[in-house]
């Protein structure tokens, strides 16, 4: 069951040679082969070029053991969001409309990931164009939650957080635009890092709100979670969003726990709105902080209420516009293949961005931007990171909220006031509900901050066994 | 969340928004993104009551400014490759329907 | 052409001139298209490929910059790209990087035949790719190659300063022959480098005309003048018959002379432009400013001062070498070899293209140029004694200066030189003439 393995565990039975690549990746593949029929986690699996990959480091690691010191990944079975570019890899999107579209680029997060050893095991189901919290607007199939089939997995990442939550990979890559890495992170009880914007290249990862989507990863534990961001960080020069700003050593700094941070609870993220049992589940975990040293302070951030309709302008008006290129002529498939949700968000940006109404909509949002900005940069003067609910609800039933898109669209009230911001924030662990259903709560930090993330994610992993948590399937 | 049953959105400026975005509809998926599309409109509404009028708009997060690449070639796609994933195309070119 | 004077024709102008940089506007294929194998200059960006991003080309900034500053315009200090979105299959991205409400340049002007024209704008954008529209098996068809995707075009849009199509020519072979001076584009018509549309109307007693009519796709300055005139014409006869001309947009039929309308891109214009998210906003510097100015070099309009002023050359046969590079920066090395006589000669060498400038050396004609005139010319005493034979045959013109009738003096050297048979110097037979005219034989 080398499948269960966190990333470092991996890693250390590789490097001792208590096993092989070959061995790890033919365990992924053994599980996918029993449970993704039930989950509908992959799009794609690729089972002969993961094995032929995986015969070549075993090679590669017995004629130069000191190969993982250049390869940090070396020999890691990997999924990756249906939305990466993967060169000779077919990449869908989740849509009809690139059902057979085969990219000929690999995405700079992919080339790293090659280059640091990783094995690509398959390519993941997800809302098409990333247009969802459910995983249920996939134009293929949707995927189900490994802790309870009826339920959903949270979305757009829905295949890579119920993948590596069924253990049918080690690692598994995401987008998060509004809440997509964290809220699936949530549902299926693992750690969903959505770093700060910019600090991870989009450069081949199809687009979504360009001015909002940022590129993370799921892993079962956080030190997994700062080992991946090590070798995904940093600029890109053919993505011009990405600053120049220095990788420090993630892992390095998870040994040192700094137990005096001041930690903030923002009011608004713990509203009526929001279900008692998460907030409950939070405050205990606030608490579990408090008692190791931390100062927990209650703060206000009064622009939250303003995030959802802000978000639900911009989000739309860019992806009308980055999904103009769609037009079946180059690659794919013509216009009329796109979904429901796909053609109401292209309808409702192209509306707000539309002649008359772009001063009342998209110049008002990005002002009330400015203003969500502000409003974390005062209140991290005070504090150095936040802490609150990813998900106002714990997993919801597949078909509960389908056909109420603006339901839907409230899902992300705690997610997204973050990607407006451009801030890091994690997600981990930190309870179950009466039905034995995942509980989540997000870390936030100021942008750049993710090493305070992980600071206090891994000590809070110290203290509890949430996360080791695996669903029965 | 008040609910309003007035529809922002007239059928005529859905058929006016699908051509813009260049999408055919049905005149059922009208109706539907007619009344959908109102509602949502409706809940983003609140936005109008804040005054924003000293605000400068945030479009990008980073701060950055002036980036740039020089003036170099690198190598392009090959043909083959530029046209593998189109459907409609000749040896050389994309097709498309006549355009004049 | 005569014009009704109730009806004053009104025109601006947007000119689209290509740059020739070496790499496209926003990503590293090269940005030569011209008669190269379809689709072989492309990559994820300029084909519109999910997922790839635009990173800005410095050198093609700058050269817009460049041709603001030429223009007189003022450079934004802030500035920034717009997506503007519309639906074409030349389009690869459905959308076109462009600028919107800060363009690089604003607000200059340019002289022509002492009239000012104001630029309203100078800004960047990319080109689209090429269409090509075919017959293929019985069937029409239009085929798409995207080598000129993503090519960097400027854009230079005028106030609608311009009255005739005359004025309008003139107009664009300024602007052709200033950006060509600069070296920053090739400004070719017909390799379509170089593009214009005319906003044409006519206005009645003053009054602002409430229509426009957009004249395209023009690869030529003579079809252009051509469409322009049958516009006026046109939309005059609609007007006389108490009609109103329509909006829209019109190409030119180079085969019937006339101009046709053309189905508009998009009836619905509307082109929802708003801030490009995957480009940082672009702060123009003091600095950077000062960068681009040291590559301003001299503009023709200076040059032609310099040249006709300070060096006493010939407007006329300045004005030949000014229209094109080759030919300017030939006589430009000339000035740095001969004396200002030599060069007054030499110009009239190299404008009646007497000599190959592509294989003779600047250095090299000027050596030509003194060996034979001193090979050539006949004698000191030979000369005197021709001067002195002119003297006596020519009697009532020796009269005739000897009472003040100074210019009497030109007649008397050519009678020199025609009798040397053009082996003498006419500044020396000019002194020589004078002082024996003063002295007597």
């Amino acid at each position: 069951m080398l499948n269960q393995l966190t990333i470092i565990q991996a890693l250390k039975g590789l490097q001792e040679k208590k096993f092989s690549s070959q061995e790890l990746v033919k365990d992924c593949l053994k599980n996918i082969d029993r449970v993704d029929k039930k989950i509908g986690a992959f799009i794609t699996v690729s089972r002969s070029k993961s094995l032929e990959k995986a015969k070549k480091v075993d090679n590669l690691i017995k004629t130069n053991p000191s190969i993982f010191k250049e390869k940090p990944l070396l020999g890691i079975p990997m999924a990756l969001k249906d939305i990466y570019s993967t060169k000779g890899i077919k990449t869908t999107a989740g849509s009809k409309v690139l059902a057979d579209y085969i990219p000929p680029y690999d995405a700079t997060v992919v080339k790293r990931l090659k280059k640091a050893g990783a094995i690509i095991i398959g390519k993941t189901n997800l809302d098409a164009w990333a247009h969802g919290s459910s995983g249920e607007n996939s134009d293929f199939f949707p995927t189900h939650n490994p802790w309870n089939l009826k339920k959903v997995p949270g979305g757009s990442s829905s295949g890579s957080a119920a993948a590596l939550s069924s253990s049918q990979c080690l690692m598994s890559m995401g987008t998060d635009t509004g809440g997509s890495i964290r809220q699936p992170a949530s549902f299926c009880n693992l750690v969903g890092l959505k770093p700060t914007y910019g600090r991870v290249s989009r450069y081949g990862i199809i687009s979504m709100a360009s001015s909002l989507d940022s590129i993370g990863h799921f892993t079962k534990t956080v030190a997994d979670s700062a080992f991946v961001l090590q070798i995904t960080a940093g600029q890109d020069s053919l993505d011009a969003t990405t600053p120049n700003v220095t990788v420090p050593n993630y892992s390095n700094k998870l040994t040192k726990p700094n137990k005096e941070l001041k930690i903030g609870l923002p009011k608004e993220y713990f509203s009526e709105g929001v279900d008692s049992q998460m907030r409950k589940t939070v405050e205990i975990a606030a608490g579990l902080l408090e008692a190791q040293g931390h100062e927990i302070i209650n703060v206000s951030l009064k622009t939250t209420k303003y995030a959802c309709p802000a978000y639900y302008i911009i989000q739309p008006a860019e992806l009308s516009s980055n999904l103009a290129r769609f037009d079946g002529i180059r690659y794919g498939n013509s216009r009329s293949f796109f979904g429901d949700e796909a053609k109401r968000r292209i309808m409702l940006g192209t509306y707000t961005l539309s002649s008359g109404y772009y001063e009342a909509y998209y110049l008002k949002a990005m002002k009330l931007r400015s203003l969500i900005i502000s409003d974390f940069k005062k209140v991290f003067k005070e504090v150095d990171l936040l802490l609150a609910p990813v998900s106002p609800f714990p997993p919801f039933n597949l078909g509960e909220k389908v056909n109420d898109p603006l339901k839907m669209y409230l899902s992300d009230v705690l997610t997204i006031s973050v990607n407006l911001a451009g801030l890091p924030a994690m997600s981990l662990p930190c309870g179950f509900t009466n039905d034995n259903l995942p509980i989540g709560m997000q870390f936030i930090a100021l942008q750049f901050k993710e090493e305070v993330l992980f600071n206090v994610g891994h000590q809070y992993q110290q203290l509890t066994d949430w996360h080791k948590k695996r669903p029965n399937i | 969340m008040k609910k309003s049953n007035k529809k922002i959105l007239s059928e005529k400026q859905v058929l006016h928004i699908a051509k813009l975005a260049n999408l055919e509809l049905t005149s059922k998926e009208v109706l539907k993104f007619q009344s959908q599309l109102s509602e949502i409109l409706n809940y983003i509404k609140v936005l109008k009551r804040v005054e924003t009028n000293n605000i400068k708009p945030t479009s990008q997060v980073t701060g950055l400014k002036n980036v740039f690449r020089e003036d170099k070639i690198i190598s392009s796609l090959t043909q083959k490759y530029a046209l593998e994933n189109s459907k409609k195309k000749t040896k050389d070119y994309f097709k498309v329907k006549a355009i004049f | 052409m005569k014009t009704d004077p109730k009806y004053k024709t009104v025109i601006g102008m947007e000119v689209h001139l290509e740059l020739k940089t070496k790499s496209k506007m926003f990503c590293g294929c090269s940005a030569y298209h011209f008669q190269i194998k379809p689709n072989t200059h492309t990559c994820p960006v300029c084909l519109g490929l999910p997922g790839a991003l635009p990173v800005p080309n410095k050198k093609a900034i700058d050269w817009c910059i460049l041709i603001g500053l030429a223009l007189k315009c003022q450079p934004a200090f802030e500035s920034k790209f717009d997506r503007k979105n519309y639906f074409y299959p030349d389009l690869s991205k459905g959308y076109q990087i462009s600028q919107y409400d800060l363009p690089f340049c604003q607000k200059g002007f340019l002289e022509v035949e002492n009239k000012k024209i104001r630029i309203n704008r100078v800004h960047m954008e990319e080109d689209t790719g090429k269409l090509i529209h075919k017959k293929i098996d019985g069937r029409a068809v239009s085929l798409v190659d995207f080598n000129r995707s993503g090519v960097p075009l400027v854009e230079i849009v005028t106030e609608a300063d311009i009255y005739s199509s005359k004025e309008a020519i003139e107009y664009l072979k300024k602007i052709q022959q200033i950006v060509r001076s600069l070296e920053v584009s090739d400004c070719d018509m017909e390799k379509g480098s170089m593009r214009c549309e005319a906003n044409i109307s006519l206005t009645n007693n003053n009054k602002m005309a409430n229509y426009k009519v957009e004249l395209k796709n023009i690869n030529s300055f003579k079809f252009l003048k051509k469409g322009i005139e049958y516009e006026i014409k046109r939309q005059k006869e609609i007007l006389i018959s108490k009609k109103n001309p329509i909006q829209e947009t019109r190409g030119f039929n180079e085969k019937t002379g006339k101009t046709f309308s053309q189905r508009s891109k998009e009836e619905a214009h509307d082109y929802r432009y708003f801030p490009e998210p995957d480009i940082p906003p672009i702060d123009i510097s003091k600095n950077q400013l000062e960068q681009i100015k040291k590559e301003l070099k001299e503009l023709p309009d200076e040059k032609f001062i310099r040249f006709t002023v300070e060096l006493g050359l010939k407007e006329r046969d300045v004005q030949v070498v000014l229209k094109n590079n080759k030919t300017t920066q030939y006589i430009e090395s000339l000035s740095q070899l001969a004396s200002k006589d030599e060069l007054k000669e030499l110009l009239k060498i190299v404008v009646n293209k007497r000599v190959d400038i592509r294989k003779v050396s600047p250095k090299k004609l000027v050596e030509n140029f003194r060996n034979k005139k001193t090979a050539k010319l006949i004698g000191k005493d030979l000369l005197l004694k021709i001067i002195i034979k002119v003297i006596k045959d020519n009697e009532k013109a020796v009269k005739d200066y000897k009472k003040g009738k100074l210019e009497v003096i030109g007649y008397l050297i050519g009678k020199v030189i025609a009798e040397s048979k053009g082996k003498s110097d006419p500044q020396l037979v000019k002194k020589m003439m004078v002082e024996k005219l003063k002295n007597g034989i």
